[in-house]
């Protein structure tokens, strides 16, 4: 018989989440995959939101939990746009060649 | 008017609803009415009608506050109008309405001109708004994404020029992470105090220990992502790509309202529910202050480009304003307010002069497009001059009594270390502004660029920051007594 879940779990599944999530943004060269790991790092967030709304039993964290998603998704619709128009202008989507500008 | 939207409730939202409203009636009439490129500079009267309409509905808050005193709450405890708010709402119709005047010629020349640029303006201050106004995680988070979402067009606004999307590129991924850690910090003050409202998870804040293990990790995440937003080293990797990739007068408007209204949250929340545990805040904000200092100061020594130079002289200048946060005391806290207002006046002015020098094709940034200035535009030289020294911090100019009350603060609260160092800054701050001023002033023409050409929005906006950074340095009174009664709650 397994333990059951606790909040706690929830807690540690979201710190492994925003820690995969900076891994990802340290480690990676392609722009695509660094917006993956934003969302990564956002999802993390929202567990968090749920978990500690279920454990409060209230539904403030669930409704932060939704706009945090809207605003993922925005700020997901923009950076592909920028990414869009650079990739005319320079054909790569690797950090490493976008360099223009002293990182 | 239901119980959910009130009367009141639609006194404190209306200056943003105009402001959205505006925002939106530009994208519609670009689309609709003015397809034809040259007409567009048209459309800048919308911002100002809308800065207009917002203004009005602002000053009626305002006379409001002064007769009854106070502050006034609406939609349970999300949004607040006090002095606090006002201070920073007037800062951000300036600083929106001084670009938006600029900006036409600049994206004339550059062939950039599209009308969604002042509907984006008029969306961002939006943002601030909620940022200066919101007392409760969701609407400070949403209002804080409406501004930055809008920056990362704003700075890639530049389609066809490859140092902008790299700029708006850079800027957005790490702005994204930061926002993801500011809002991971935002979750954990929710789990702790079971409610999003700033004024429950004071008490919950309070009722810790200092030094509490999940409260130390919600300051650190929420703390990382506002440093991020204010520029604050070790966060500020991304201002100096970000502001010179960016269109000038974005630069400036990045430089001074969304820096602003990252101050307005950072002091809500560090000086508000955050203060009981000072304790453990207090280094880590005083090493980024000092950080900041260091990096911002002696990196702009070696810059050749002007808006990468006054990039790292923002980053030194938010290292600055810190100090008054961690001074605390109520003359810090003024002192904040007044360096904010000082810095927003003189940075668009220089950031405004570095924008008029845009021709054809050239963007204007290197620091030998300066040269010869003074022959070129003797006015624009010599107000280059009056901001060059007021950034410096010499007086009799603005930045002087910035630093003034920063230092007083310093003093007052026994941070001699602190106040000694700042202090050190200002004499290496002095040599890289005086380069910018050597340039226009000593050094000769390389080739004849002819007179500049000067939009009247230039003038207006010229004449504004400029006389404003000069009366603020001489007649300094109305100023103080503004921030003094902004901080009084």
């Amino acid at each position: 018989m397994l333990a059951p879940i606790t909040t706690a779990h929830y807690l540690v599944l979201s710190a492994i989440l925003l820690l995969v999530g900076v891994i990802g943004i340290l480690t990676r060269r392609n722009v695509i995959v660094l917006m993956m790991s934003i969302e990564i790092i956002l999802n993390a967030v929202n567990v968090n939101l749920i978990a500690f709304g279920r454990n409060l039993d209230q539904l403030e964290g669930q409704v932060f939990a939704i706009f945090v998603i809207c605003v993922a998704v925005a700020e997901a619709a923009v950076g592909l746009g920028i990414l869009i128009a650079l990739f005319r202008n320079r054909e790569t989507v690797h950090v490493d060649e976008i360099d223009l500008l002293k990182w | 008017m239901s119980q959910y939207y009130t009367a009141t409730d639609h006194f404190v939202l209306l200056p943003a609803l105009l402001l959205a409203l505006f925002g939106c009636a530009t994208l519609l009439f670009d689309f609709l009415v003015f397809p034809d490129p040259k007409q567009r500079r048209w459309l800048l009267i919308f911002l100002v009608l809308g800065e207009v309409f917002a203004g009005v509905a602002f000053w009626r808050q305002q006379q409001f506050l002064l007769e009854h005193g106070g502050s006034l709450a609406a939609f349970r405890g999300a949004l607040v109008i006090d002095h606090y708010a006002l201070f920073f709402h007037w800062l951000f119709l300036a600083a929106t309405l001084i670009t938006g005047l600029i900006s036409y010629r600049y994206l004339e020349v550059r062939d950039e001109h599209h009308g969604e640029y002042y509907g984006l303006l008029l969306i961002a201050q939006t943002g601030m708004f909620f940022l200066a106004s919101g007392t409760e995680l969701v609407t400070l988070f949403v209002g804080l994404e409406t501004m930055a979402v809008t920056f990362y067009i704003l700075v890639g606004f530049l389609r066809a020029d490859k140092r902008s999307n790299e700029a708006a590129l850079k800027y957005l991924i790490l702005g994204s992470v930061s926002t993801g850690f500011l809002v991971y910090g935002f979750s954990v003050l929710y789990g702790i105090s079971g409610s999003t409202r700033l004024g429950d998870i004071a008490a919950a804040v309070a009722a810790r220990d200092a030094w509490d293990p999940v409260l130390v990790l919600a300051l650190a995440t929420a703390g990382a992502g506002l440093l991020f937003k204010i520029s604050a080293a070790p966060f500020h990797m991304w201002a100096p790509d970000a502001y010179e990739g960016a269109p000038t007068m974005i630069t400036g408007y990045l430089a001074t309202a969304s820096k602003a209204a990252s101050f307005a949250l950072l002091v809500r929340l560090f000086a508000g529910p955050l203060g009981p545990a000072r304790e453990s805040w207090e280094p880590l904000l005083a090493a980024a202050a000092v950080l900041s200092m260091t990096v911002g100061n002696l990196a702009a020594v070696t810059q050749t480009n002007t808006k990468r130079l006054l990039a790292y002289s923002s980053i030194s200048h938010a290292g600055y304003i810190l100090l008054g946060l961690i001074a605390g005391s109520p003359t810090g806290l003024k002192g904040v307010l007044v360096y904010l207002l000082v810095y927003t006046f003189m940075t668009l002015g220089a950031f405004l002069v570095l924008t008029s020098l845009a021709r054809q094709g050239i963007a204007g940034d290197d620091i030998n497009d300066l040269r010869g200035m003074m022959k070129r535009a003797p006015g624009h030289a010599l107000w280059m001059l009056v901001f060059m020294v007021s950034l410096a911090g010499i007086p009799p100019t603005a930045g002087f009594i910035g630093k003034f009350y920063i230092f007083w603060a310093l003093i007052e609260t026994g941070h001699y270390v602190l106040a000694v160092t700042g202090a050190v800054y200002v004499v290496v701050a002095i040599y890289y502004y005086f380069r910018i001023v050597k340039a226009i002033f000593v050094e000769p023409e390389e080739a004849e660029a002819g007179p500049l050409t000067v939009s009247l929005g230039t003038r207006v906006g010229l004449a504004v920051t400029g006389v404003l950074t000069l009366v603020a340095g001489v007649y300094p009174e109305p100023f103080l007594r503004l921030a003094q009664m902004s901080i009084t709650r």
